[in-house]
C-alpha cells in the first residue's frame, strides 16, 4: 500500500504502517552511519548533548558521494543497517522512531523498536542516484571531520522507503521467504 | 621492448574510475532489463524499475550509480615485453584512482589503518592484482567494489569428500545469509581450488567476466546454471522484500588445487557490478 508520512513521525502514523507498505517521506530527516553512530553513542554513555535531538526524528544510514554542480546532495543511497546494530537500542530509547537503511537488523533491535513504537524503513540499495532527487537540501550539523559520515541534516519530498520492521513486530524480510 | 610511460597508465586509470561508477557494462544492462520482465512479485519489479531509472539519471545527470563508490581494485596485466618507464607503477595506479575519485566527486571510502580508521582523503590505496603475462601490451581491469555486498563474502575450506555437492552447499549458504545486505539481484562470483588466498582472487576476478558468457568447462557451465536457479528460488528477490529474481548470474572460476584441499571463496557482488578494461 502507497503511504505519505511526514519526518519528523507522528506516534499515529507509525502505527499505521505495516511491513510491506510503500512510503514516501517529507520533512527533515538526519544521517547517519558508521563512526557518527560511535561517537554519538559515547557522547550517551559520558551523558553529554547530541549534535541533534532524537525525539520523534528519522536517521538515514546514509554516507554520500561529493555533490556535483550546485546540486544538494551527491549519490546518496542506503548503507548496511546491521553495523549501527549495537548502537540503535538506546537511541531508540532516547526517543528515535525511524530509521532507514538497508539489510536485516538484529533481535535487539526488532525488540527495541516494538517497545518504543518505532519503524525501520529500507530504502532501494544501490540506487544512489535516483534517491538523491528526492533530497532538497543537506547541511553538515555535526562531525564535519569525518568526511561522507559527518552528521547531516536533509530536507527530503516524497522519498521512497519500504517498511520492513514496523512497530508490531512484522519483519518483511522475514516474511517473504514463507 | 616496447616503452611505455607510467603516466599513460595513471590517467587511463582515473577515467576509468570515473566510468565505472556511472555507467555499467551492456550485459549489466540486458540483465536488468531481462528482470524487470521477469519478475514475479509487484514490490520486485518496482524496485528493478527504479534500479533501471536510477541507471539513466547517473549516466545522463553523471550522479554515482551508488554512493558506495567502492574500494578500487585493479587488475593489471603486463606483456612480458612491456618497459615501464617514468616512475613506480604502484604509485602510478594509486594516482590515478586519486585523480578519480578527487576530480570525479567520487566518494572517498578507504581508511588508512583497519582499526584507527583515518580516512585518507583520496580513496587510495587500491587493491591491485599484478600478473605477468605474454606480449607487449597493458591490460587494465578497474573494478570498484562496495563494501555492503563485499561484506557477506565467504570463504570455506572444505573436504575432498565434500565434493560438488559441498560446493553447492556452500554457495547457497553465503547467498542465503546475505539477503538483503548485499543488494540484491546479485552477481556471484566463484572461486574453486588454488589455495586460501588463490580462491579469493579467483571469486574477485569471476565478477569481472562477462554475464553473457559461462565457463568453458562443461560441468563448471551446468554448475553455475544448476546454482543460479536454485538461487532464484530462495524467494529473497530484488532489494530483498521478496521475488524471483536474486541473482543475475554465477560466474565459476576454477584453479588446480592440493590433494588434501578443495577451497571455495564466495565472492557477492550487488546489482551495481562494476568493471571496466582498457588494453594499452
Amino acid at each position: 500500500m502507497n503511504k505519505y508520512i511526514n519526518a519528523p513521525l507522528i506516534e499515529d502514523e507509525i502505527k499505521d504502517l505495516s511491513a510491506g507498505d510503500y512510503v514516501y517521506i517529507t520533512g527533515t530527516i538526519y544521517t547517519a552511519r558508521d563512526a557518527a553512530h560511535k561517537r554519538m553513542y559515547e557522547a550517551i554513555q559520558k551523558k553529554e548533548p547530541l549534535p541533534m535531538n532524537l525525539n520523534n526524528n528519522i536517521i538515514y544510514y546514509m554516507g554520500p558521494s561529493p555533490a556535483r554542480d550546485n546540486r544538494p546532495i551527491g549519490s546518496a543511497g542506503p548503507t548496511t543497517a546491521s553495523r549501527m546494530d549495537k548502537y540503535t537500542p538506546v537511541m531508540l530509547n532516547l526517543g528515535l522512531k525511524g530509521m532507514i537503511g538497508k539489510g536485516k537488523r538484529s533481535e535487539e533491535v526488532k525488540a527495541a523498536i516494538v517497545e518504543n513504537g518505532a519503524v525501520y524503513f529500507a530504502a532501494v540499495g544501490g540506487a544512489g542516484a535516483l534517491l538523491s532527487k528526492s533530497i532538497t537540501k543537506s547541511e553538515v550539523i555535526a562531525y564535519d571531520d569525518l568526511g561522507t559520515e559527518a552528521i547531516r541534516k536533509l530536507e527530503v519530498e516524497n522519498f521512497p522507503a519500504i517498511v520492513v520492521i514496523d512497530a508490531q513486530g512484522n519483519n518483511l524480510y522475514e516474511m517473504v521467504l514463507k | 621492448m616496447r616503452e611505455l610511460n607510467v603516466e599513460i597508465i595513471t590517467e587511463n586509470i582515473k577515467e576509468m574510475c570515473i566510468e565505472a561508477n556511472h555507467f555499467l557494462s551492456d550485459d549489466m544492462k540486458s540483465c536488468l532489463s531481462k528482470a524487470v520482465n521477469s519478475e514475479k512479485s509487484e514490490l520486485g519489479k518496482q524496485v528493478l524499475d527504479s534500479l533501471k531509472e536510477n541507471l539513466q539519471i547517473a549516466e545522463k545527470d553523471m550522479i554515482p550509480i551508488c554512493q558506495d563508490t567502492g574500494m578500487a581494485v585493479i587488475f593489471i596485466q603486463v606483456g612480458q615485453e612491456v618497459h615501464l618507464v617514468g616512475g613506480n607503477i604502484e604509485d602510478a595506479i594509486n594516482e590515478g584512482v586519486r585523480r578519480g575519485y578527487v576530480d570525479g566527486y567520487l566518494r572517498k571510502s578507504v581508511v588508512k589503518d583497519p582499526l584507527i580508521r583515518e580516512n585518507t582523503k583520496d580513496n587510495t590505496p587500491a587493491v591491485i592484482h599484478y600478473e605477468i603475462v605474454e606480449g607487449d601490451s597493458v591490460t587494465i581491469t578497474v573494478a570498484p567494489k562496495g563494501f555492503g555486498s563485499e561484506n557477506m563474502s565467504r570463504i570455506f575450506m572444505l573436504k575432498p569428500a565434500d565434493g560438488i555437492e559441498g560446493v553447492k552447499n556452500a554457495v547457497i549458504t553465503a547467498v542465503r545469509d546475505a539477503g538483503p545486505n548485499a543488494c540484491p539481484p546479485m552477481v556471484i562470483g566463484v572461486g574453486i581450488g588454488g589455495d586460501f588466498e588463490k580462491c579469493a582472487v579467483l571469486s574477485k576476478k569471476a565478477l569481472t567476466r562477462n554475464l553473457n558468457e559461462h565457463s568453458s568447462i562443461p560441468y563448471v557451465k551446468e554448475l553455475e546454471e544448476e546454482l543460479l536457479n536454485t538461487i532464484n528460488q530462495l524467494k529473497i528477490g530484488p532489494g530483498g522484500l521478496g521475488g524471483t529474481n536474486t541473482a543475475f548470474s554465477v560466474n565459476i572460476e576454477t584453479y588446480p588445487t592440493h590433494i588434501a584441499g578443495l577451497p571455495v571463496a564466495i565472492n557477492t557482488c550487488c546489482h551495481v557490478n562494476r568493471h571496466v578494461t582498457r588494453v594499452i
